[in-house]
């Protein structure tokens, strides 16, 4: 057979991540990633684009026409109104953004790296060294999460500091908590790739460990990160906005940050002052579920159990060329193509 | 005709997949008769199990179906279309006018029930009324019925307290125990033994001679059909290519396609000539010398551990092929690791290219490596899904041959898959994209990429079909003359191993009972298993197959007394 067609290479644009899940959704679950990618997207392009977009700077009391005046309600100079201490709100919602997306990349990408490695070495070796690390993150998981941050916060910089420390220490507090999760999904997949024939393959070839933990296992591994890390980075978000809430977030003149907004706009929910509250609480709630939902899609596209399809007519689509023996009368040597489409029969 | 338990016509079955509709079943027609052993045969991907899980309703919600699938009742007093029915319907009719064999009894089963439990959950499905007490006792009669012994105990028995064979036994006995008309088996031996093949196939044509029950029986194994079908149904790409009964298909199939199934089967004594083969030097140092080797797997704490090999001794001269066969648990997949070093030995000797294997170090191993190659059983699992195949076949010179550049691993990659009949295209795809015979070529040629002295292969074939695993043999052999290498052959199937060995070595509970060459060893067996392994194995032609039948009660029966 001359006219092999087999599966045509998938552009590039198909394999990446976030895209090809998007291309093969359906009904519902395209719906929910694409309200998630779209708030997500919003919420990042507040964040890069904060200095541009906010009216007055994060610190800022006054301008030319003198102070703002603390707890003013919503105006046409300052439509969220102002805070207790006198700021903006809305400019201190948009700076939040990046405050948070800051937070947000340096937690994930510290705890990415020291998860994946410990976990692929740990679920590779075996062993005492697994047995121990294994030990240390369940040890880890036991703690509430926001406390151990709280600790760690403490330790780093006494509780407070400016903006380059406020967020190193936020984000290093959450990463304590994200590594365990990075090392857990790494070491697992990593102990069941090593028992595929594939890595048995290359032992028996004699390949060095690192190759075959750098060639063949770490790259099948990484497929759940993309789903890990969207779930993650939410909960960064949610983590930060709490130490902050408790006061040990970052001081207000060194950035902006939601959570310190919501402590200060406590006192004036109860004294009829709703503005101060809305905006970072709003802030929070939506980037928290468009991370969320673009995380909880991820999921349900790369399980195709649970990916929804189309139902198609019984008497239609092509007979897929799934016979070894290539069509029968025209004699020929080579195969024909055994096509994966057909994997709903072989479930 | 009327009388038909089953009829199906022009049965469509459609699933939708990320690529598109996809089309498994086309047109379909085909009538079992009462009391009649239907055979479905057909490669995998031809639609035989889609046909077979449609008579119960049992497609996934991916799937859609037209056409009509009638189900009488064995009384013929009630008839309804699969398809259209409502649900509490089918419920009904699953279990008392048609149930199933699944493949593995292992998964069929829930282990944490009794079997006693599981049998009376389905008669208490169906009748909501029936007392505990009544419930099992049908029960413990059922599994009487289907040849458990001492059934009053074991019906309290879990799944995992049963063999392998007697699991299957477990699960035919749920399937009879409403009395259904028909009963759908697929591939009801597929996962067992040869020997405790044979012990199954007599119950399911018990089934149909005591119970008298109709069989729909789904295999891509010949001989099975040989040995239990009435009437054959051949599918190829989701048709029907042709029905006839079982005696006049084997004698005279009409089909190309038939032709070349039928063709395809391995029949021992029908070894594939190479010319110009080298012949095995025996004089020289042997390649592989196993004396009085054991292999042990560590138990659990305070456990002894489990023998898998136990004082086994052989050797493999240069350029011969040695055929190592065996049911599975029986250990020749252990000796095979054993020799690429993945397992450790535990005790005795086994001297590998001059290497001692007992108590090796990878380090000093590592220069050996390179003069072994191995093929692995599963295609789907030993290509990193990752890498082209291009990069999969050229690992070994990465490893071994720091010196040669890029240009020069790509021109003997492509010599290579030109080796083992691939395209030259076919370099730059990933593994998915191959079928399973495509990507154990290519495991093949990633075996023999450095020109190694032996080459271990471990069931290379068995999970291929008929028509694929010939020409992967024949490719075999035609290597092995051509290079000259050494080869340890590890294959449950004896026609197989006949077929490509100088010398064959049975292997039975980690001991070798019986080696020689393959006339020595199948022409004229001498140790009772060997015998009874041999007369198991069931042959593709009704006629044969029945006397090979009476040959093996008389066997068995010799053994019992």
């Amino acid at each position: 057979m001359t006219t092999q067609t087999g599966t045509p290479r998938r552009s590039l644009l198909d394999r990446l991540p976030i895209l090809r899940q998007l291309r093969q959704s359906y009904g519902i679950q395209r719906g929910m990633l694409i309200a998630g990618l779209a708030i997500t997207i919003v919420f990042a392009i507040v964040a890069i684009f904060a200095p541009w977009l906010a009216p007055y700077g994060y610190a800022q009391l006054s301008d030319d026409n003198g102070g703002f005046g603390a707890q003013q309600p919503p105006s046409a100079a300052h439509l969220f109104g102002t805070t207790v201490g006198g700021f903006d709100v809305l400019s201190r919602v948009l700076w939040g953004a990046q405050t948070a997306a800051l937070v947000v990349i340096v937690a994930v990408v510290l705890s990415i790296f020291i998860g994946v490695i410990l976990g692929l070495l740990s679920g590779y070796f075996g062993g005492w060294i697994d047995r121990v690390l294994v030990v240390i993150c369940d040890a880890i998981y036991a703690f509430p999460s926001l406390l151990l941050a709280i600790v760690i916060s403490i330790a780093i910089s006494g509780g407070r500091s400016n903006l380059i420390g406020g967020i190193l220490t936020a984000a290093m507090s959450i990463t304590v908590v994200f590594i365990p999760q990075y090392f857990r999904v790494i070491r697992a997949e990593t102990v069941r790739i090593k028992a595929e024939a594939f890595v048995e393959s290359a032992k028996v070839l004699g390949a060095s460990n690192v190759r075959i933990m750098s060639l063949h296992v770490f790259r099948n591994a990484t497929r759940t990160l993309p789903l890990i890390f969207t779930l993650n980075a939410s909960e960064a978000i949610l983590t930060l906005a709490g130490l902050g809430f408790l006061g040990f977030g970052i001081e207000p003149t060194a950035a902006s940050e939601w959570g310190y907004d919501l402590n200060k706009a406590l006192a004036d929910v109860s004294s009829g002052i709703w503005w101060t509250s809305i905006g970072p609480g709003l802030g929070i709630v939506l980037a928290v579920l468009g991370m969320t939902l673009v995380g909880e899609s991820l999921n349900d596209l790369n399980d195709p159990r649970l990916r929804g399809r189309r139902v198609v007519a019984a008497d239609s689509g092509e007979m897929v060329e799934t016979s070894v023996v290539p069509a029968v009368g025209t004699h020929d040597a080579s195969e024909g193509d055994n096509d994966d489409a057909s994997e709903g029969e072989r479930q | 005709m009327s009388n038909d338990i089953l009829q199906i016509t022009d049965l469509n079955v459609a699933f939708s997949s990320d690529a598109g509709a996809v089309r498994a079943v086309d047109g379909v027609s085909l009538t079992v008769g009462q009391r009649e052993v239907v055979a479905i045969v057909g490669e995998s991907g031809s639609g035989k199990t889609v046909t077979a899980k449609t008579i119960l309703g049992l497609l996934p919600e991916t799937a859609t179906s037209s056409g009509a699938v009638v189900v009488r009742s064995r009384e013929g007093d009630r008839e309804s279309d699969v398809i259209s029915v409502s649900k509490n319907r089918l419920r009904q009719i699953r279990g008392d006018d048609v149930s199933m064999v699944f493949q593995e009894p292992s998964t069929a089963l829930n282990p944490v029930f009794t079997v006693g439990w599981q049998i009376a959950e389905g008669l208490r499905a169906h009748n909501s009324k029936l007392k505990r007490s009544e419930a099992r006792t049908r029960a413990i009669d059922i599994l009487r019925r289907v040849g458990i012994p001492d059934p009053e105990t074991r019906v309290d028995y879990f799944p995992h307290q049963f063999s392998g064979g007697q699991k299957q036994r477990v699960v035919i006995a749920m399937a009879l125990v409403l009395d259904p008309g028909l009963i759908v088996a697929d591939e009801p031996t597929t996962a067992l033994d040869v020997t405790v093949q044979a012990e199954i196939l007599d119950l399911l044509r018990r089934c149909r001679d005591e119970f008298d029950t109709s069989i729909v029986l789904i295999t891509h194994n010949m001989g099975v059909v040989a040995d239990l079908a009435d009437r054959v149904v051949v599918m190829y790409q989701g048709e029907v290519v042709e029905e006839n009964e079982a005696r006049a298909l084997f004698a005279s199939p009409k089909h190309d396609y038939t032709k070349k199934l039928l063709g395809a089967v391995p029949r021992i004594g029908q070894s594939i000539e190479v010319a110009d083969r080298r012949a095995p030097d025996r004089e020289a140092t042997p390649i592989v010398e196993a004396t009085d080797l054991h292999i042990q797997y560590p138990g659990r704490l305070g456990r002894p551990g489990f023998m898998a090999v136990d004082g086994v001794s052989f050797r493999i001269a240069p350029g011969e092929v040695l055929g190592l066969v065996g049911e599975s648990g029986s250990g020749k997949t252990t000796i095979g690791r054993a020799i690429a070093g993945l397992t450790r030995v535990t005790g005795g000797s086994l001297q590998v290219l001059g290497a001692e294997m007992n108590g090796v170090k990878e380090r000093s191993f590592k220069k050996q490596r390179s003069r072994i190659g191995f093929v692995f059983q599963d295609p789907a699992s030993s290509f990193n899904p990752l890498l082209s195949i291009e990069d999969c076949v050229a690992e070994p010179f990465r490893v071994h041959r720091r010196d040669m550049t890029d240009a020069q691993i790509e021109a003997k990659v492509a010599e290579l898959l030109e080796a083992v009949q691939l395209p030259r295209a076919y370099a730059k795809r990933f593994p998915h994209e191959l079928s399973g015979g495509q990507r154990q070529r290519a495991s093949l040629a990633r075996g023999l990429a450095l020109d190694p002295e032996l080459l271990i292969a471990d069931e290379p074939t068995s999970a291929l079909d008929v028509s694929v695993q010939e020409r992967v043999l024949e490719l075999f052999a035609e290597l092995q003359g051509e290079l000259g290498f050494a080869a340890l052959f590890i294959s449950h199937d004896l026609a197989v191993v006949d077929i490509l060995s100088d010398r064959i070595a049975v292997m039975y509970h980690g001991r070798i009972v019986e080696d020689g060459t393959g006339a020595e060893v199948l022409g004229n067996p001498t140790d009772p298993y060997t015998q009874r392994l041999l007369a198991s194995l069931p042959v593709p032609d009704p006629a044969e197959q029945e006397v090979r039948r009476t040959a093996l009660a008389a066997i068995i029966a010799e053994e019992r007394a």
